[in-house]
């Protein structure tokens, strides 16, 4: 039996951890290439998972209950409620099965591929005198983000949107849990957890608001005046 | 002594706390609105006694001259926009823009946001900070939906998202600090806190501070409407309640760049490689002329200025950016009259856009004949925020272009030539505005102008003679901010 001390600094674990931030930037490429709303949606529970996974072996290692609290939020939360309910607002508003033009698959994953690579580049050197379990992580952990970032700008469904920034926000929470220590770790994925569910809530009832309050004259009548 | 100190800080955010809650559940919303006008007063009056009892920073709290500025500000900017607001909503309601099922809501969120901006400015804690911001931002994404037509909805949608990247880009820079902070500070919460990174500087890690900064300044800029991050700022402005396009204009911008401010001083005192001040002052000369060329093709007087404000976050930028005793009093001077004089010019635009029953400027004209009073507050407005003397504005331009022109004469150069630019597009569209035949339609107007003289009022006083105990204080933080 390993001590704490020989268990966190032991390169099994961290090989562990790395591998699944590295399985979070896969997951992020799987969703770049999903063009049926669905199938979206389905690779955002994957990529939570892989997520509330990462987080429960980093709160295992750095021995930081807390984080357990983070993990569970990841993998109930934004692994199957969210996406329960994504599921049901597209099949609610009939765009399950909506094919969205990606502009050019390959060109993104390009797109994709340079972005990790930049990544890479810009913080392994620069988080070079950082502990080696936060250095790879927060350069991973940046590649998520920016893949998000890049799902978020090639889409312009308001789902795919959530969807894009929902993986954002992973992997601003394994940066978050990869920085040993961090305070407020567990507040901050609350707060993103609370904010997610404002945006989810927002599209369900605005998009229904628009399908059965304009038969209101006045409304009419008001978004003719609005119109420039 | 120092209880009194420490019971005002809570009570700048207790009190707009403890009224959010109380105004979520009161049904009149004319009462409500009154208790909205009464917490904010309350919350100014609770802030001015920090002026005279300063505590002592604590783990969480941090009160120095810098923030304290800002703080009365907020405070006064929030008193006067809730007045402005309650007579706004009153006609809101007349014509049914308006339920009061909504203004329940709309007061509730109105004291959150003073929370959330409160709390990012009295915060030692950067994770705090972070909080604080976003909270100021989801409310006021709230509110500027409130309308709930499609063109609100549309801009709420498109706040809420560019907004949700930027604090998430402000948040992997808040990580990379504390990493950098981490093997001098230890882990947990003194790693965060302002005045021991302050005052470790040089021994973090430098690396990690360049980078950090660099997704701070793009995360905390898309709040304070800096190009190419201000996409949100015209549309939020443009389609949400006047009140709250005063407040955004007025307050949320500021303290966003009161975050990048921070972490610019936390830059000068390390060794970190990277020069803050130029990556200021190319995304201010970015916003600056952006914001210029935009004035003229627009064609709504809510949006003119809300691009006017970009102008001014990059005039501001600017000014931090060459830094320097007078640059940063030019900043800082200029921040707090942009947004005293920005919000006057939205109080007066509220009410003119409700007289005349529209938004465009091309069926706005001859204010000054139909409606004197309105045109001419407008008047000043235009002039006072366009840089003309003898309003402060002018004071603080005068100020910046004549410290540029001692350290880069280049720069002072482009500087003068944006601002002029700017200058003349607000005069050629408020001469349309204001004079010539009087446009048809208008419902009588019976709000108090109040709000406006006192905002413009403060403004002519600064530029006709900046006191000196103004001066001698910004003096101070400016030598604080390096």
């Amino acid at each position: 039996m390993l001590s704490p001390t020989e268990l966190f600094s032991s390169a099994t674990t961290l090989s562990i951890a790395h591998v699944l931030a590295g399985a979070l930037v896969l997951a992020s490429f799987m969703m770049l290439y999903q063009n049926r709303l669905s199938s979206v949606i389905n690779v955002l529970a994957l990529h939570s998972a892989v997520l509330g996974i990462a987080v429960g072996w980093q709160a295992a290692i750095q021995h930081a209950p807390e984080l357990y609290i983070t993990a569970g939020l990841a993998l109930g939360f934004k692994a199957i409620i969210i996406p329960i309910a994504l599921q049901r607002i597209v099949i609610r508003l009939g765009i399950h099965r909506q094919i969205e033009a990606v502009g050019g698959i390959s060109l993104t994953m390009l797109a994709g591929i340079g972005l990790v690579a930049l990544s890479l580049v810009v913080m392994l050197r620069t988080a070079a005198h950082a502990d080696a379990l936060a250095r790879e992580d927060v350069a991973l952990a940046l590649a998520v983000i920016l893949l998000g970032m890049l799902m978020m700008v090639t889409r312009r469904n308001a789902v795919s949107q959530i969807v894009g920034f929902m993986s954002l926000e992973n992997g601003l929470i394994l940066a978050a849990a990869g920085a040993q220590g961090m305070p407020l770790v567990v507040e901050i994925s609350v707060a993103f957890s609370v904010l997610i569910a404002f945006i989810v809530i927002g599209v369900f009832l605005f998009r229904i608001r628009e399908r059965f309050d304009t038969v209101d004259s006045a409304a009419l009548d008001a978004f003719r005046g609005e119109a420039q | 002594m120092t209880g009194i100190a420490y019971d005002a800080v809570i009570g700048t955010i207790a009190i707009p706390a403890a009224a959010s809650l109380i105004l979520a559940i009161v049904p009149s919303w004319r009462l409500a609105a009154a208790l909205n006008v009464l917490a904010s007063f309350l919350t100014i009056a609770v802030s001015a006694v920090l002026l005279w009892h300063r505590p002592a920073p604590t783990k969480l709290i941090l009160i120095d001259d810098l923030n304290i500025v800002f703080l009365l500000l907020n405070g006064f900017v929030g008193f006067t926009t809730s007045v402005f607001s309650a007579s706004y909503i009153d006609h809101e309601l007349q014509i049914g823009h308006l339920t009061p099922r909504y203004l329940r809501f709309y007061h509730a969120m109105y004291q959150v946001m003073m929370v959330g901006m409160n709390l990012a400015l009295i915060t030692n804690n950067l994770g705090l900070m972070w909080f604080g911001v976003e909270l100021a931002t989801l409310s006021t994404v709230m509110m500027v939906g409130i309308y709930r037509t499609p063109a609100s909805i549309e801009a709420s949608w498109k706040y809420l998202i560019l907004g949700s990247v930027g604090i998430a880009l402000a948040l992997f820079g808040t990580i990379l600090i504390y990493l950098a902070a981490k093997p001098i500070l230890g882990t947990g919460m003194s790693a965060m806190q302002w005045t021991r990174l302050l005052h470790h500087a040089p021994a973090l890690d430098p690396a990690l501070l360049n980078v950090g900064f660099i997704f701070l300044l793009i995360g905390y800029g898309t709040k304070a409407g800096l190009v190419p991050m201000h996409a949100w700022l015209p549309d939020a402005h443009a389609e949400g309640p006047t009140p709250i396009s005063a407040v955004l204009s007025g307050l949320l911008l500021n303290v966003a760049l009161y975050a990048i401010l921070r972490f610019k001083v936390l830059l000068a005192m390390s060794h970190a490689t990277i020069e803050p001040g130029i990556l200021m002052i190319g995304i201010g000369l970015l916003s600056l002329f952006f914001a210029a060329f935009m004035l003229y093709r627009r064609r709504d007087i809510k949006r003119l200025f809300a691009y006017s404000s970009i102008e001014h976050m990059g005039i501001i930028a600017f000014a931090f950016g060459i830094g320097g005793p007078l640059g940063n009093i030019a900043g800082l001077l200029q921040m707090m009259l942009h947004s005293l004089t920005k919000s006057a010019i939205f109080f007066s635009v509220g009410h003119i856009a409700q007289a005349k029953g529209t938004q465009k400027i091309s069926a706005i004209t001859g204010l000054t004949t139909s409606h004197p009073l309105l045109g001419w507050t407008l008047v000043a407005g235009v002039a006072a925020i366009a840089g003309l003397p003898p309003f402060g504005i002018f004071t603080s331009e005068f100020l910046l272009i004549t410290s540029t022109f001692n350290r880069a004469p280049l720069l002072a150069i482009l500087l003068g030539l944006g601002i002029l630019l700017a200058f003349g597009a607000l005069l050629l569209r408020m001469t349309s505005i204001c004079f010539g035949e009087p446009s048809a339609g208008a419902h009588p107007i019976t709000a108090s102008s109040m709000p406006i003289f006192l905002h413009l009022g403060v403004v002519l006083f600064i530029g006709l003679a900046l006191p000196g105990f103004l001066y001698a204080w910004f003096a101070h933080v400016a030598t604080l901010l390096g």
